[in-house]
């Protein structure tokens, strides 16, 4: 543990382009690049099944499914089946990271859209509100705790396991794992390990702000009184 | 897919090491986070400290962790104990939130029923509160057991060859086929053991079935609560 | 509700046994050669995390189960570091080695170049208890190897040439690669290149398609791939020249952990070693990598058979 403390401390290991903080950004930069996509993809899907209530069983079995993809295979198929796996790293890269964030994000979506009271939407539609509007102005604001819950479980995924696109050449923090793993430099694996743990933890922080700020204040109040009526409202609060 | 049939009984070793290597974490992921996810849900403290640690074991790479585990528990490098001591802790991290929740969701109302019909705090949580948490903890273990099956690859990186020895190799012969029979056969074993997991709720808890549309409670919105 | 509930208590239990039960016995057979292969008298033979190797295992193997010794493979388990690791505790018994990069790993500043100083020093170099059988004649090293058009374009034909070129040099090669004596360091201290001008792009598939693809598509420039890869050959390139022998010769030899150093074992793989070529490490590749996929087991079998050893 010291030892991994140590290789932290070494200044020489914070500068250049293999120094940490250029690890750290690439690693934000592929972490960042994959919510992005999964997040487009998995919101607009989730949110047309919780919307119309179509699609569940299979996107549910789909999503099963999807967890069990083993990362570290579907890299290097993509990457072997395809020239480009080398030059163009990141494409593998972030195909597979989408796959693995797809689910969290695709559940806490529906989920959090069939959350929403059916009187309530019952309710807007009787005010004349579009299907749109319900969609956007009704139950996006109310699914949104669950919403930014996914996100953070995909986050905390992705963090942990971009590493692998060290594997095939790629930087971020995996560097230091996979660059110590022939040689058994357990101070550089363990620092590599630490550096990722204390990413995800401070992303999982800015999340936990986001989720506060991004919730209206009416869903805020209402929440107060409902609070410990599900574990899944508690834990996404 | 000659290739397949030519070397069935090598890749069928390696289904049943894949297997071998994923039951134990699961079974033990989930004997450790049930009481632990009881005394998450008894007791402040313990709520505090547990589901803190478990989210911090869960930010550190598998990998990682994998390599770290001869140098924790002082085994031989190549100990197949080495990947599922980490692979369990990884479960531990998953399930404790999942099964403090759970416990968390049986009403206190049924818990004084039971007491007022004279149950002692041991039985009452054999007969009620465990059985009532059942639904939520089994949802939580397909979680566990997908995740598991799918991260028992890894081990291909440090000697222990499960079916992510056909990446490995698949990649260095330039061979796709191969690592997409790897592919293919760990999302399968992550398939058969969901199904024999829902079998065994269902046989266990059959009341779950009725609850379930009551409370919505299914892994996927577990997986979010897990993590959150 | 009472009996009804200690009954499914009691079903729970029960399952929960059942299930820990059949996993226990699902996990004695195919995990059985882990902690506890060192025990008794099976021997306990691995290999590097590389194809080739793992081929050469296979042989070893089942040359010594002709010989009724009794044999558990470990199929690729890393890289030498991790290997090396698991022969000191007892995991492991014999790996298929190479005989000058293996005398680097205990002895950085060895200076024998020659095949037979290489292996008259590793009988005095290697600790712990570890020894090595005959050497093989049989070699595989790394090699570095440029595409035919770099190497015409800058006139490139050996590891010497590449100090005068005015350009940054992109090396890929396993991430190890980096710190090894014939890796950048040596291109540095034997070959005169500035380390400002190496840029090193690591490739976790020891010399495989990966590699074989950056070198092809321009990713890299210089590409560390074994000598015995077909690939080198099926695409043309260039292998430079090593004038210096920075890379030492690389003969196969069995390394062995004292448990395994028996004169009976010893006779086998002696056996093996001597019959053993470079040309049948090229053909072995070939059918494994190439159209034939043959399996390393299968490719074992096959030349042992040829060479009428078992």
């Amino acid at each position: 543990m010291l030892d991994g403390l140590n290789w932290l401390l070494d200044p020489a290991h914070w500068t250049g382009s293999r120094g940490i903080p250029t690890r750290l950004l690439e690693h934000l930069a592929i972490t960042g690049m994959t919510l992005l996509i999964a997040g487009v993809i998995a919101l607009a899907a989730g949110l047309a099944i919780g919307h119309t209530r179509r699609g569940r069983g299979l996107v549910v079995g789909l999503s099963g499914a999807l967890r069990a993809m083993p990362t570290l295979g579907l890299l290097v198929f993509i990457a072997v089946q395809f020239g480009f796996g080398v030059r163009l790293a990141i494409i593998p890269t972030l195909i597979v990271l989408v796959v693995l964030a797809i689910p969290p994000i695709l559940a806490g979506a529906y989920a959090g859209v069939e959350s929403v009271d059916p009187a309530t939407v019952d309710a807007s539609r009787a005010l004349g509100l579009t299907e749109w509007q319900i969609l956007w102005r009704v139950e996006f604001p109310l699914a949104l705790p669950l919403i930014v819950g996914g996100l953070r479980s995909a986050m905390l995924q992705v963090v942990a396991t971009a590493t692998v696109a060290a594997y095939i050449s790629l930087g971020g923090l995996g560097r230091f794992l996979f660059d110590a793993l022939p040689l058994r430099d357990y101070p550089q694996m363990l620092a590599g390990a630490l550096l990722v743990a204390a990413l995800a933890l401070i992303l999982d922080l800015l999340f936990l702000l986001v989720g506060k700020a991004v919730l209206p204040t009416g869903v805020r109040a209402a929440r107060g009184n409902r609070r410990s009526k599900t574990p899944t409202e508690r834990t996404a609060a | 897919m000659s290739w397949l049939f030519e070397n069935l009984s090598d890749v069928w070793a390696l289904v049943l090491t894949h297997v071998a290597l994923s039951v134990p974490p699961i079974l033990l992921g989930l004997i450790i986070s049930v009481p632990l996810g009881w005394v998450a849900h008894r007791y402040r403290w313990g709520r505090g400290t547990l589901l803190t640690i478990a989210g911090l074991l869960y930010t550190i790479p598998s990998l990682a962790l994998i390599i770290a585990m001869p140098t924790i528990l002082g085994t031989q490098i190549l100990d197949p104990i080495n990947l599922i001591a980490a692979l369990t802790l990884y479960a531990v991290a998953l399930l404790v939130r999942t099964a403090a929740d759970a416990f968390d969701q049986v009403s206190p109302q049924v818990l004084d029923a039971a007491t007022a019909l004279g149950y002692g705090p041991w039985r009452r949580f054999w007969q009620v509160q465990l059985p009532l948490a059942g639904p939520i903890i089994i949802a939580g273990t397909r979680v566990v057991s997908s995740s598991t099956v799918s991260l028992v690859t890894l081990g291909a990186l440090v000697g222990m060859s499960g079916l992510g020895y056909l990446f490995t190799d698949g990649t260095q012969r330039s061979f796709p086929f191969e690592i997409g029979v790897g592919i293919v056969g760990t999302v399968l074993i992550a398939l058969i053991f969901d199904l024999i997991i829902v079998l065994i709720g269902k046989a266990l808890l059959p009341w779950s079935r009725t609850r379930r549309v009551r409370n919505k409670t299914n892994a996927e919105t577990l997986e979010v609560t897990t993590n959150a | 509700m009472n009996i009804r509930g200690a009954k499914r208590g009691l079903t729970l239990a029960m399952a929960a046994g059942a299930i820990f039960a059949l996993s226990a016995c699902a996990s004695g057979d195919p995990l059985s050669g882990g902690g506890s292969s060192a025990a008794g008298d099976t021997i306990a033979i691995g290999s590097a995390a590389f194809a080739e190797n793992e081929i050469i295992a296979q042989i070893y193997a089942q040359a010594l189960e002709a010989k009724d010794i009794k044999v558990d493979f470990k199929g690729q388990i890393g890289q030498r570091d991790v290997y090396l690791k698991a022969l000191e505790d007892g995991s492991l018994d014999i790996v298929p080695e190479y005989s000058g990069n293996l005398l680097q790993a205990f002895d950085k500043d060895s200076k024998a170049s020659t095949s037979e100083e290489v292996e008259k020093e590793l009988g005095t170099a290697l600790t712990n208890g570890l020894a090595v059988l005959k050497a093989s004649p049989a070699e595989n090293k790394d090699s570095y190897n440029v595409t035919k058009e770099f190497s015409e374009q800058n006139n490139v034909k050996s590891l010497a040439d590449l100090a005068g070129l005015d350009r940054d040099l992109t090396v890929g090669g396993n991430p190890e690669l980096e710190q090894r004596p014939y890796g950048p360091p040596g291109l540095e201290s034997i070959y005169g290149l500035s380390a400002a001008k190496i840029k090193f792009v690591p490739l976790s598939d020891s010399g495989g398609p990966l590699t074989v693809g950056a070198l092809k598509d321009g990713t890299v420039d210089l590409a560390d791939i074994f000598s015995t890869t077909p690939a080198i050959k099926e695409n043309g390139f260039v292998t430079l020249e090593d004038p210096k022998n920075m890379i030492l010769p690389q003969n196969v030899i069995p390394l062995v952990s004292k448990k395994a150093n028996t004169d009976k074992v010893a006779e086998v793989l002696n056996k093996v070693s001597a019959e053993l070529t470079t040309d049948d490490l090229i053909e072995l590749n070939g059918k494994n990598q190439g159209a034939e996929k043959a399996s390393p087991k299968q490719l074992a079998t096959d030349w042992l058979k040829e060479k009428k050893l078992i």
